[in-house]
């Protein structure tokens, strides 16, 4: 099996990894960069909850091998926050109560985040568009949609 | 965990075609792989190697050439979506991709990716065959044109030879006086797999009579089918509502169904029926 050194943007900061051929992006996320906001759900692309951002848009990072990411750029939940501050994603969700288990929130606010920037003033039908590949097995829907809408607010 | 394999990224299309030759039958391409990656990890395929065809730029774009709209094997459907030649000239598949999974899925899946997998359920294939669509096939020993109606063969079956690689669809541009439609029916309305799904185009001479149909069904069959006598039932005619039900008889006449976790055989059969009627009806009336 090949292995390969790879290097890759990860919230920011230049990381150089060396990985085996079928690791995905999640594996390398979670083992080799102890990054463990990313969660494991389905691996196969249903839940959403292992969603980052590669070069800006969102993707399931379980079906990405890491080899692929060579070069380029991933964003994940821990990169949203800075300095210590929540983003305006992150505060909205804990002030409208847009978490329940915490599973799916960090895929959640991954896809928010990314409709937000492509669509800072989105509707109510086009955030749960947004959120379609993200699912809360807690169903706290209402409140999570609650929450991208007061974050849409505070961030005008 | 995923099984071992060793993974090559060729630069070149050539390069690549050369990686997949070497090691056939046990080399596939990846490229979204969101069908593939999931196969992988159930085992339900095992290839010593993977060749990363994502970054190519030869199966990249979609463009006009010569009176056809040409797009790359590459391209996301998430770029399917927001093209704008795509909007202009083949806005049934947009409505297919509209639906096509979830936004992650879409930002990785490619059109080739979807209709080499010979899924029966596949959202691509209907409006792609309304539009006449042939894939170019490319491999060491060149490049072959097939029609996509006789590149579907069954259920995960496709008349792909291994060490090919379907470099790029392509349809002539849709007359002005067509029109078509796409309509799926899920379990719930995003992130499902086709309970079944339909497309049609249609023809139509100024006076209305019917120059050319196009009904192509999805999840009804072991592969996405075109309904011939229903499309031929309607040549030469105007499209009136006893016409159309005649049609739509015949499209579900046409079916093989199944009844599995999705859907019963009989409901896919009585829906293919009224969703072939409400699709013909739409365009009938929406054709200039």
């Amino acid at each position: 099996m090949s292995r390969h050194t790879i290097s890759v943007t990860v919230n920011g900061s230049a990381e150089y990894v060396d990985v085996p051929s079928n690791m995905t992006l999640l594996q390398m996320l979670r083992e080799k960069l102890a990054l463990t906001g990313t969660k494991n759900g389905c691996e196969a692309g249903e839940c959403g909850a292992c969603t980052v951002l590669l070069d800006g848009e969102p993707v399931n990072a379980c079906m990405v091998l890491a080899v692929e990411v060579d070069g380029r750029e991933v964003t994940t939940v821990e990169g949203l926050a800075h300095d210590g501050q929540l983003d305006v994603v992150q505060q909205a969700f804990v002030e409208e109560g847009g978490v329940q288990c915490g599973f799916c929130t960090p895929g959640m606010l991954i896809s928010a985040h990314s409709l937000l920037d492509r669509n800072p003033h989105p509707t109510e039908e086009e955030i749960r568009q947004a959120l379609v590949g993200n699912l809360c097995r807690c169903t706290g829907y209402t409140r999570i949609v609650r929450a991208v809408q007061k974050a849409a607010r505070g961030r005008v | 965990m995923l099984p071992e394999f060793n993974l090559l990224t060729p630069q070149t299309l050539a390069e690549a075609l050369d990686m997949l030759a070497e090691s056939a039958p046990d080399a596939v391409p990846l490229a979204g792989g969101t069908n593939l990656i999931v196969d992988l990890r159930d085992r339900r395929q095992c290839p010593a190697v993977l060749v990363n065809v994502a970054e190519l730029a030869e199966l990249r774009g979609i463009r006009q050439e010569n009176g056809h709209v040409v797009m790359g094997g590459g391209t996301t459907i998430a770029e399917m979506l927001n093209d704008p030649l795509i909007a202009q000239h083949a806005p049934v598949l947009q409505d297919a991709a509209r639906i096509f999974a979830n936004p992650l899925v879409r930002h990785r899946a490619t059109v080739a990716g979807n209709l080499v997998y010979g899924s029966p359920a596949a959202n691509t294939p209907p409006p792609l065959l309304v539009l006449d669509a042939e894939v170019e096939l490319a491999s060491q020993a060149g490049v072959r044109r097939v029609p996509l109606d006789d590149f579907l063969v069954g259920v995960r079956e496709t008349a792909c030879r291994p060490a090919e690689l379907l470099t790029a669809v392509r349809w002539p541009t849709p007359a002005q006086h067509s029109a078509a439609a796409f309509r799926k029916v899920g379990l719930r309305k995003s992130d499902a797999i086709a309970v079944l799904n339909v497309a049609v185009r249609v023809t139509q001479r100024a006076d209305g009579v019917c120059e050319q149909t196009r009904i192509a069904l999805g999840s009804v069959a072991p592969r996405v089918i075109r309904a011939r006598a229903a499309e031929e039932s309607l040549l030469g005619q105007p499209l009136t509502e006893t016409a159309i039900a005649e049609a739509a008889r015949l499209a579900a006449e046409a079916t093989r169904c199944i009844s599995d976790i999705r859907g019963s055989a009989d409901y896919r059969r009585r829906v293919t029926e009224v969703l072939v009627r409400r699709l013909l009806t739409q365009v009938a009336g929406e054709v200039k």
